[in-house]
């Protein structure tokens, strides 16, 4: 990299100070819920799952709000969605997600105008105001402090069920809350990232962990790692090769799984 | 003294009955088989005996009945890094047990310790059924739920654990239920069988309850009774 370039990328974070550091924090939060996300089979839901934001970032736009507010009401629409339906059945949310969450993405694409729609699915560059920023930190010390105390519940929930409850977990309000923590992630996300990637921030760290990782912990660790060095990479690229950050961020961490494959070819 | 009350229990999925009108009682430290063939709601006799689906009627556990089960199988993705001790965590964590439990509870199963540290995905499914088993175990329960605990094992481990699980009701007097196709094994081992097909066919003690009629019943009828009702069919047309 050339001497402009690192000097663009440094001016790029003590300009942003705040955009940079709650980027990173949201790939921790990131990196560690995906790994319960894969566990629990949830890879192809996740990216429809942040498709739902997208309606309510339009409309909220229209209606001269804050646009992360109108995100969060849709995503939380969502997760209720998700819950009461698994509740309910007890059985994969697949289809219901396919098709109701796609029309989302439809729906919002249609309510958004050009240049937002571009910003809202691929991530930005916008300002992350002081408040913003504290909010944000405060959303993610909260989904990884949930994450990690109930790390126990979650994995056996997710592993068995019958298993959990007759060991004491109320497994229907647990699962209610990982998929907070879920639309929470990708509400903080989306900024960074976007609508259309935010889903692949939660799962390809944590498919990379799963590649590598001997065991659970090692799985959380890895996730979170893998997630923040995409950020990481995938921000000053996107600043060096004037893109988009969603799709950069993506494509690091995309690349890492890739190399990560070859790894486990060898195990 | 009983341990277990069951009365006029039925669990509907969308209408249909799984399990209708089931009434049984299971005595402290007793041991009940239940039988019968596949679809016939036997494990979820057990899932509603559990609180994990809704039902209808009355099920009435003893209020010191503290409940360990072990499941028929667990379907874990092959690539998932959780290992053994990880797994067994989990519930050492939710209950608050004393982790230095697991060391006797992998004696007693016969499992060596080395196996901790093995993905749970990638161990051997006799070894995945005695994990279960300390699994189970862990927070010293005085009830068992075995659902069907050979059907993934080969018979030399079968034998094991049968002979683990007897030992095990007998050290830690334990009150056990299990579902088995193994008729040999409802004879040697329970002193209650409960028959189900869908509803109640017969509940009582084995040698007592278990007429070939009932297991005829049970298991549907045999070529014989089929022919016998084709004869009998036939010479009524004659006559």
């Amino acid at each position: 990299m050339s001497t402009t370039t690192n000097m663009a990328i440094i001016t790029f974070i003590t300009n942003n100070p705040y955009y940079v550091l709650l980027a990173l924090s949201t790939a921790v939060a990131a990196g560690i819920l995906g790994a319960f996300a894969v566990m629990r089979r949830m890879a192809l839901a996740s990216d429809p799952i942040s498709h739902i934001a997208l309606p309510g970032l339009g409309l909220a736009l229209l209606l001269k709000i804050n646009p992360l507010i109108g995100a969060a009401a849709t995503l939380l629409v969502g997760a209720l969605l998700i819950w009461s339906f698994e509740k309910r059945t007890g059985i994969a949310t697949e289809t219901l997600i396919g098709v109701v969450f796609s029309l989302a993405l439809a729906i919002g694409s249609i309510v958004t105008s050009g240049e937002e729609l571009i910003d809202a699915l691929l991530g930005n560059y916008s300002n992350v105001s002081p408040t913003g920023f504290f909010v944000g930190i405060a959303v993610v010390i909260a989904i990884v402090a949930f994450l990690l105390a109930k790390r126990q519940e979650l994995t056996l929930a997710i592993l068995s069920p019958d298993l959990a409850k007759t060991s004491g977990v109320a497994t229907d309000r647990l699962n209610l809350y990982f998929l907070l923590a879920f639309v929470a992630t990708v509400l903080l996300g989306l900024r960074f990232v976007g609508v259309l990637l935010m889903g692949s921030l939660v799962i390809i760290p944590a498919a990379v962990a799963k590649n590598l990782a001997r065991s659970m912990r090692g799985m959380i660790t890895i996730g979170a790692a893998v997630a923040v060095a995409s950020v990481l990479a995938g921000l000053a690229g996107a600043i060096y090769l004037h893109l988009p950050t969603g799709p950069a961020i993506v494509t690091v961490a995309a690349a890492i799984f890739i190399l990560s494959l070859l790894k486990k070819q060898r195990d | 003294m009983k341990i277990l009350e069951v009365r006029d229990l039925s669990v509907y999925f969308d209408n249909t009955a799984a399990l209708e009108n089931v009434s049984f009682d299971v005595e402290r430290e007793g041991s009940l088989a239940i039988i019968g063939p596949n679809g016939a709601g036997k494990t979820v006799l057990f899932r509603a005996l559990l609180g994990t689906v809704p039902y209808q009627g009355e099920i009435k556990w003893a209020g010191d009945a503290r409940i360990g089960y072990v499941p028929q199988r667990l379907t874990i993705e092959r690539a998932l890094p959780l290992t053994v001790q990880e797994f067994l965590n989990t519930k050492l964590h939710i209950l608050r047990a004393n982790p230095s439990e697991v060391k006797s509870l992998l004696e007693i199963v016969r499992l060596q310790p080395a196996i901790l540290k093995r993905p749970l995905a990638k161990i051997s499914s006799g070894q995945l059924q005695r994990a279960l088993i300390v699994f189970a175990l862990i927070g010293n329960p005085n009830v068992l739920l075995f659902d069907e605990p050979t059907a993934s094992v080969d018979p030399s481990s079968e034998e094991q654990i049968y002979e683990t699980l007897h030992n095990l009701e007998d050290q830690r007097h334990l009150t056990t239920l299990i579902i088995s196709h193994d008729l040999s094994l409802v004879y040697r081992y329970a002193n209650k069988v409960l028959c189900l097909s869908g509803k109640q066919l017969c509940f009582g003690v084995p040698q007592e309850t278990l007429s070939t009629e009932t297991l005829n019943k049970l298991y549907g009828a045999p070529r014989k009774y089929y022919e016998h009702h084709h004869e009998h069919g036939h010479n009524h047309v004659h006559n």
